[in-house]
Order: structure tokens, then sequence, then C-alpha cells
């Protein structure tokens, strides 16, 4: 199966329960379970190869000028990890099954799943850095969403948002890292890096870049001093708990130091830092382990001594410790889930997991008993058992381990762990299971069905297997070692072996397990001890830093961010008028190379006007309807100005909005205060006039610059207007870029019409459905109302106007291509057309004529636009490209068809109906406002009797 | 003649600014569109000014002005509006929800106040 559908099929298959969730229990956790096992078994179907030791890949380009392309690899490593993440997924989802209660949304529970199912393999199977960057963070996220999946309790959700901040924060340290390899080496591809070992070692940027893929690394994999978050992730589901930290999510910083393994390792300070590390959190987590009575707890801390083991052996940085590390992955997962796993059956049938209120269960749950002895025998170290195996292979390269010049150090502190190891190994069993039966459980525990043992049952099987016949898994051992060590060192084991004679290795293993023993013995006082002892608690502390960063935070933005808009916007525009001059008095102004033009009186005139209206309007603007009067001229002026420029389109485009503009401003006014109160102090007068002077001549400045000076380049409208005619069809080469050379703008921008619109009506709805409703049908107007609200001489005109507009409006689209006109001033025109017959007639008049709701208008348009770029498809050209002809229908002229006139049909229904929608909305507020719309149209109707004739009343005309 | 419309750009800004900085809706929404005003102008004149020269092709005349701005500017246009409505209708919802129409949110000892009482 192509690695490409191993690695969609779990977000594809994400989809699923969630859909089947009606379905029932049954059917969700079943079609889940298919989806992984399809990936499962496409992994299988690349094992031939991969065991032929060849890098199977598949790649296609993404996005390949910032290196990121979508390619994967899969070689041996890839392929253990994704047989482990698959495999156990398998399992866990066969045990989720049972486990969750039925008030626990299943398919919610498994969306996540395998949304971290698809995020895992798609890291271990990743060929480029980039792309496994990205499903890094989306493993962190969907790990977020698994650990707090139990919404309602509150260490879940802190459980959660730790491990989020924590993990995420490594990875932002990874993304640094990452990056600084890939600049190093020039490529982001992993199998470039992989080959350029001496370059990236010998790079002065090595130590950065190691120190922040480390950190990524270590809060993943919960390693000393970021090992806190992972007991805390403990409140999840149980099976969420047995797959992040057997085979998944904990293993995932395991998993990318070994992939880097070959180029990273082998300095002293990778030497350093990895072994230490390891060092400390194997110690360490065994340790806290001993003395935890929450059973996940125990095992959290388990999981982290274990990991540390496993870093401990990555860092020593020989063969011999990556192949140890390959196989302690493989046995650990295994041991560590079916342990997990029993813990959540115990928890289910006693409803309990405090170790305290246990003990005695063998005879109880005779097969859990089973299950956690052959685990935790494992865990401990105990020989035809594979966690033997991988241990007695640890110790061994602990005693060629040399830190700090200390030839002892890294030996006894590993037999330390080991200890520590087997002791909470010998108190997870015999303080639970063992012991005498007691009559205090806080419920009655017996074995529960197959449908939760099974699983932890099957991954026994391997647990014993593995341990008594470690040659039937050696070879693959041996070629997931060899990929991870690439070329750098030579594996010199031949076989794995149970016996290997009497080496250092095994009496530091006994006397693991006999002090193991030793300290069960005298377990009592030493827990006492413990208690006794203060220690830093690991949350308070991480709290303590959220809460110091959260205070830093809010100092610097509560005073900053007070909530006042219009300091916002003075800080704003002083900033950028400053910026601006910083621009021109530090850059270098060429001699102007136009000519100034000369202005006639009209110009004058015109300027004139416009500058007084925009004056006045700062003088008077406190009487709002004469600042609309005002603002209106200005609009005028400046429509004025285009069509003197040579710029008719956007004339008639300026002059119809700005009528649209003004009825809305009115409408809006209606309901809002007609006096603007003197408020602002005179020196915060003084402080905006300042800056709107300098803004003003900062504007002046620069486009009177920019005026008097040609091009640097030759503008690209060259080609425009030379190609308008013959690649266009049309000879109005401003409508012609609209409609065919920058199209996919145009569709871009009547979607955002559209939208505009439709919001104007959610929030119209919003408030009419809401408590401004009681008070809009209550409103007083606060100014007279005009006696006669359908002047009869204004009805008659706008109806008689009415077909003329439409005609106009037809014809200014029809001409478009090649005259003044197009799409959008058509729709304009239409629009106002429509509007008058509301202003005049009414809205219940005009709204009963209405035929087609103004959403389906907008939305016929963008899907017109839409359909007509999709056509282009058809003849195997890009979205939106144009074609015409010149067709000749006897008696007319020969004319032009074109398909970018079918798009601009598409531009001109949207803008209808987004003009009308806004519009009508405004009036709707306005008509609930008002008691009772008048039934006739006309006030006065001489066909009429005094009887009213229903709502549809025949026009004047 | 570029010194007229440059300083009406000009004009048009500071008023603009200075109306954008009051402190009720209203004024506000005239100042973002006086601003709009001063910028659609000042993007229409990158292109140069010059007249009687509109880009509609004709046989034997070989300058015209330049077309590419004037579409940008004509889609700004029709946008501004949307964008205007959206503004006002937002305005105007927070007037009648809670019959204040100053931009500014209240002071925080003023929240407080509200929220005893």
């Amino acid at each position: 199966m192509s690695l490409f559908l191993i690695v969609a099929l779990p977000f594809l298959g994400a989809l699923l329960p969630g859909l089947m969730n009606q379905a029932g229990r049954q059917a969700c956790a079943s079609v889940t379970f298919m989806v992984t096992l399809s990936a499962f078994v496409g992994l299988l179907t690349n094992a031939p190869a991969v065991m032929a030791g060849e890098v199977v890949q598949a790649g296609i380009d993404w996005m390949p000028l910032l290196g990121l392309n979508f390619t994967l690899m899969l070689d041996a490593l890839g392929f253990f990890f994704a047989l482990l993440i698959l495999g156990i997924g398998l399992l866990i989802i066969a045990y989720g099954r049972s486990y969750l209660a039925r008030e626990d949304n299943m398919g919610e529970f498994f969306t996540y799943l395998l949304l971290f199912q698809g995020a895992m393999v798609g890291i271990v199977l990743s060929d480029n850095i980039l792309l496994l960057l990205i499903f890094w963070e989306l493993t962190s996220l969907s790990s977020f969403l698994l650990i707090g999946y139990w919404k309602h309790l509150p260490e879940g959700r802190q459980g959660a948002r730790m491990a989020l901040t924590v993990t995420g924060m490594g990875g932002l340290a990874m993304i640094g890292g990452m990056l600084i390899l890939g600049q190093i080496v020039g490529s982001y591809d992993l199998s470039v890096i992989l080959q350029n070992r001496e370059l990236i070692q010998d790079s002065p940027l090595y130590l950065p870049a190691l120190l922040l893929i480390l950190l990524g690394c270590f809060t993943k994999s919960a390693q000393f001093p970021f090992h806190f978050w992972l007991p805390h992730a403990m409140a999840a589901p149980t099976p969420v708990s047995a797959y992040l930290h057997s085979a998944t999510m904990v293993k995932a910083g395991i998993f990318l130091m070994a992939r880097m393994w070959p180029v990273l390792s082998g300095t002293p300070e990778w030497f350093v830092i990895v072994t230490s590390a390891g060092l400390i959190t194997m110690v360490l987590g065994a340790f806290i382990a001993i003395f935890k009575h929450d059973l996940k707890a125990l095992l959290a801390f388990s999981t982290v001594s274990h990991l540390g083991l496993i870093t401990m052996l990555l860092g020593t940085g020989t063969a011999f410790g990556a192949m140890a590390a390959m196989f302690h992955i493989m046995n650990h997962a295994a041991f560590k889930a079916a342990l997990f796993m029993s813990a959540g059956i115990v928890d289910h049938e006693t409803h309990t997991r405090d170790i305290r209120k246990l003990g005695g269960l063998r005879h109880l749950m005779p097969i859990t008993f089973t299950i956690v002895v052959f685990g935790a025998l494992s865990m401990a170290g105990i020989p035809f058992l594979n966690g033997f195996l991988s241990k007695e292979m640890m110790l061994e390269e602990a005693t060629h381990t040399v830190l700090f010049n200390s030839p002892y150090l890294v030996p006894v502190l590993a037999t330390v762990g080991s200890l520590f190891s087997a002791a909470y190994c010998f108190r997870l069993i015999g303080h639970t299971f063992l012991g005498p039966k007691r009559d205090d459980y806080p419920s009655h525990p017996h074995d529960p069905g197959p449908g939760l043992w099974l699983p932890p049952a099957l991954l026994i099987i391997p647990v014993i297997v593995i341990g008594c016949a470690p040659f039937l898994v050696q070879d693959f051992v041996f070629l997931v070692a060899k990929a991870v060590i690439g070329g750098v060192d030579k594996l010199e084991v031949k076989y794995i072996k149970i016996w290997h004679g009497l080496v250092p290795a095994l009496y530091m293993s006994i006397a693991a397990v006999v002090g193991g023993l030793l300290l069960m013995a005298i377990y009592k006082p030493l827990q006492n001890l413990w208690d006794k002892t203060p220690r830093p608690e690991a949350k308070t502390i991480f709290e303590a830093i959220i809460a110091f960063f959260v205070g830093l935070a809010q100092k610097i933005i509560h005073p900053t961010h007070d909530g006042a808009f219009s300091r916002y916007a003075a800080i704003m525009l002083g900033f950028v008028t400053l910026a601006g001059y910083y621009a021109w008095s530090t850059g270098t102004v060429g001699a102007p190379t136009r000519e100034l033009q000369t202005a006639g009186p009209v110009e004058i005139a015109g300027w004139l006007m416009l500058v007084a209206a925009t004056i006045g309007l700062v003088f008077l603007h406190r009487n709002r309807l004469m600042a609309l009067i005002l603002i209106g001229i200005a609009g005028l002026m400046v429509s004025i100005g285009f069509v003197f420029f040579s710029a008719p389109d956007l004339a008639m485009t300026q002059i119809t909005v700005e009528v649209v503009t003004i009825i809305l401003l009115l409408l809006a006014l209606n309901f809002l205060p007609k006096k603007t109160p003197v408020e602002s102090s005179n020196l915060r007068r003084v402080r905006d006039g300042v800056i709107g002077a300098a803004g003003g001549l900062a504007a002046f400045a620069m486009s009177y610059h920019f005026m008097l000076r040609d091009a640097i380049t030759t503008p690209i409208s060259e080609f425009h207007l030379a190609n308008s005619y013959k690649g266009g069809g049309g000879t109005n080469v401003v409508n012609v870029i609209l409609v065919d050379f920058r199209g996919f703008d145009t569709f871009g921008e009547i979607i955002v019409l559209g939208i505009a619109a439709l919001l104007i009506y959610a929030l119209t709805e919003t408030l009419l459905d809401g408590p401004v409703r009681a008070r809009l049908l209550n409103r007083v107007p606060d100014q007279p109302i005009a006696g006669d609200a359908h002047p009869m001489m204004m009805v008659v005109l706008t109806r008689v106007i009415m077909p003329i507009v439409i005609l106009v409006g037809f014809y200014i689209f029809l001409r478009g291509h090649n005259e003044p006109g197009g799409g959008f001033i058509a729709g304009l025109v239409v629009s106002i057309g429509i509007v008058m017959q509301y202003m005049a007639s009414g809205f219940s008049w005009a709204a009963a004529r209405q035929r087609y709701p103004y959403h389906g208008v907008i939305g016929a348009g963008v899907l017109v636009a839409g359909l007509t770029g999709i056509g282009s498809w058809f003849f195997g050209k890009p979205f939106l490209t144009s074609d015409f002809t010149y067709v000749r229908i006897p008696p007319f002229h020969e004319f032009e068809l074109a398909t970018a006139a079918l798009f601009d049909v598409g531009v001109f229904l949207a803008v209808v109906g987004a003009v009308l929608l806004s519009l009508e909305s405004f009036s709707r507020l306005a008509r609930r406002a008002h008691v009772k719309d008048p039934e006739h149209p006309m006030d006065i109707n001489p066909q009429r009797d005094d009887q009213p004739q229903g709502s549809v009343v025949k026009g004047g005309v | 003649m570029e010194f007229l419309v440059a300083s009406a750009i000009g004009i048009l800004t500071a008023a603009g600014i200075y109306l954008t900085l009051r402190l009720r809706t209203f004024p506000v929404i005239l100042g973002i569109a006086l601003l709009t005003y001063a910028v659609n102008v000042f993007l229409f004149a990158s292109g140069r000014l010059m007249t009687g020269n509109p880009p509609i092709l004709r046989d034997g005349v070989d300058v015209y002005t330049d077309p590419l701005p004037q579409a940008l500017v004509l889609t700004a246009i029709v946008i501004s509006f949307g964008m205007t409505a959206v503004v006002v209708m937002i305005g105007l919802g927070a007037f009648l929800g809670a019959d204040d129409d100053h931009v500014d949110d209240p002071k925080a000892d003023d929240a407080a106040a509200e929220d005893r009482s």
C-alpha cells in the first residue's frame, strides 16, 4: 500500500467514528478498528521490502521553494515504530470499546484517537523534517484532546493543559532546532541530512541545534526536568494512558533521537547531555514510583524511568547502545501497555486505583493477576521474560560507559535504577494482588469479560516468547538498529542470548532484584520516611512559573490595551506617520521627471468645493444630518474628479456607491442620536488636530512627489493595454482586467462582499431576536414623521422609472466589455432602482413583490462566477481561463460572446444581492420599530374606495 | 493640477484622521469614509494623472491612462461599501443594545460600578 495511504487512513478514518456514533457503540468501535486494521495491513504489505533492507519512498512537492515537501520514507526504524503504533493501537481500540462507560461519547473518543494515531504515523514516516514538525505539533494537539477527554474532571483539564504547554513549548524549540539543521545542510530532507554527519558536527551552529532539538525530544519523552507532565496526564481514560505511554506520544521524542542519531550523536555534548538526563530520569522516576499509591501514577513514573533508560542508551553513542535501546522500546511497549490495561481493569472492577485499598486480589481476579505478574516481572528484569534481555544489555552497556571520568558512576546508578525498578514492580504485584483478601473493596472485584482482558493478554504472549526465544526477533532488532546507526558505526553482536556467562551485568542484575526484594521487606518505615521528607511539588512549581508569566503579560497588556479605541487609533496613526517621516528623511528623492499640468478655473472650482465640504465636515460634524450632506458633496466631487482624469468606470462606480452609502447611513441615523455632543477637551482636540495635520501633510507630500515622477520600471499595465483586445476580446481595459486578467481577485471580492452582506443580515437577526427587539417595538421616534409617508408623486415616478432603470442597467452591463460599464456598475444601478421602490412605496409593498431572496441572489452570483471559472477545466485550462468569439445573428450586427461576460453576470448578481440584503436588513430594524406599515402603498388612490383590498394593490400605472 | 489632487488627498486624510479620533461611532464612520476617499484617490493617482485618455481602446489612439489602478480602485470602492455597511451595523447594534455610542470601552471603575448595579 502506498505510504500516503497509510498516513492518510487514520486522518480520513477520523471522520467515521463521529458519523457512526448514532449507529451504536459496537459499530463505532468496529469502524475505528477497521480503519486502523487497514492501515496496519497496508504497512505489512511493505514489510518484505523493508526486511530486504530497502527504503520505501513516496513523495510529492508541496512548497519546494521553502524546502517543504510531502515526502515519506519507510525504513526499518520507521517500520518498527509504525508497527508498534498501529499494532498496539488495534488492541487499545478493542480495549477502549469495553472500557468506556455508557455516558462517554465514544465517537468523540475514537475520533481523537485516530487523529493522534495518524499524527504519530506521520512522524515516523516523514522524510522531510518540516513535515515531521507538522505531525509533531499535531500529536501535541491531539494528545491534548485525548488527555482532557473527560472534560468534567478538573484534573483531566489541568493535565491536558500542562501536557500541551510543556510539549508545545518543546515543539517550538524543536522548530528552531530543525530550521538550524536545515540551514546547515541546505536541505530539509532527512535522507540528505542523515548523510551529512561531518558537516553538521563541524558547524558552529551544531550546539544550538542540538540543544533545541533535545529540548523538543526531552519534553515530549518526559525526561528530567520535564518529566512532571506525564504523571499528570494520567487523568486521561486508561486506554489513552496505555496508548500514549507505551507505544506512542512519549516514544516520539525517543524516535527522533534515534532518527537523528547518525548525525547528532557521538559528540561529547550529546554524550554528556543525553546520558546524564537519561540516568537522572531513570533513577529519579524509579525512586518516586516506589512510593506512589495510585496504580497509574506508579506506572507513569515507571514509564518516566524506562524512557530515561532508553535515552541513556541512545546517549552513549555506541552501536550496541542503540541496538539495546531499540530492543528495550519493543519490550517496554509490550509489557507497559499490558500493565496499563491491567491497571485499568483493576480500576474498572474495584472502582479504585489506590494500592492501599487493594491487596489480595489474586483469587478474585486470577486472569488479571496472571497478566500483571508476567508484565511486572518482565519490567523488573526477571529471566525468561523479555524485559530481562534488554535490561541486561543496558547494564552491559553501562559497564562500558565512562561519564565525567568515572568508570563507576554509570554502572552504579544503572544498578540503583534497576533496583528501584525491581522494587516498584514487586510492590505492584505484592500490594495489589498478594496478601489476605479484604472485605472493604469499594466494589466487588472479579475478572472482567474478554473484551478487557484479551488485549493485555495478547501482549503478554510476546513478553514470554521473546523472553524465552530471543533469536526469533534478533534479526528484526538488528535490522532496526542498523537503520538507526546508518553508516556511522558497526554492530558487532551477532546474537541476542539469555545466558552470557558470569559477566558483571549478571551480578548487577542479581543485585538489583535482591535489593528490590529487600526494599520491599522494609517498605513500611521507608514509606513513613518518604511521607515525612519535604520535597518540591512539580505541579506547584509549574503553576507558579505559569502564573508569573501570566502576571507579566497582564502587566504589559492591561495598561496598553485599555479598551480606548481612539487612543489605539491615535498611537497607530502617529506611529505610521513617524515611520513615513523616517523613511522620507533617510531615503533619497530623485528630481521630478514629469511636467506639472496647469489647472483651469473649473478644476479649481471643483477642488474648492471638495475642500470646503471636507473642512466643513470637520467643523459641522456634530450635526449629523448636515455631516451626511457634506460627505455627499465630497463623494460627488471625487466622482467628478474621476471623470475628469480619464476614469469613467470609476466615476460611475463612485457615484452609485455614494447613493447607496448615503441611504444606508440615513437608515442608521434614524436610530442614532442626531447630534454628537461635545465631549473631548480642547487639549485633546488640539492633539487630534496635530495628528490629523501631520498625517495629511504626509499623505500630501507622498502623493505630490509620486505624481511628479515616472515609474521606475515599466508598469505591468503595458501588458494589459496590449493584450486587452487580443487576449480578452474587450476594448474597455479596466473591465477586461476585472473580469479576465484579474478575474480570480474579482471572484474573491464578490465573495467578500457577499459575506459582508450576510454578516449584516446575521447581526440584524441577532438584534431582532434579543432584548433589543422589545426596545425597538416600544421606540418612539425622536423626530416627527412626515405626514405623507408615501407621496404619490414619488410613488408614480419611481414605478415609471423602474423599467428604464433596469434597461439602463442592462445596457451598462452589455457594453461593459467595450465601453465604460460592467457588472459592478450595472449591479449598483439596478440596486438603486429597486431601493427606490422600497423608499417610495414602502417596505411591505416592495417585499411582497420580491420573488427571490437576496441570499439566493448572492449565492447565484458567486455560483455563476465560480462555475464559469470551473468551465475552463473542461477544456484543460486553469481556473477562470476566458475565451470569446464573435457571432452574427441577422439582422443584428456582429457581436461578441465571451465567457468573461458570463463571469460578469455573476459579479452583477452578487453586487445586487449584497447591496439589497444590507439595505433590507437595516430597513427591517426600522420596520419593526414602527407600529405598523400602512396597508396601502399610496395614501391616496382614486381607484380605491375606503375598504382595503388586501396587501397587493394595483399600482398607479 | 497635481498640486490640487495631492492637496485634496492631504486634506481628506487630515479630516479623516481627525474624525476617526472622535469618541462617538458616527463621526468615526464618517472619518473612515473620508480616509477611504483619500486612499482610493491616492491609489488612482499612482497611475499618474491624465485627462482625456480613458483606457478604452480606440483605433488610432496610442496614449491611454494606466488602467490597472482604476481596476483596483473600482473593486476597492465596492468593497468599502460592504465594509462601511458592516461597521455601521456593528455600531448601530452596539448603540441599540447598550444605549451608548461611544467607541471607547467604559473606564475600568465605571465598568465595575455597572457590574455592581
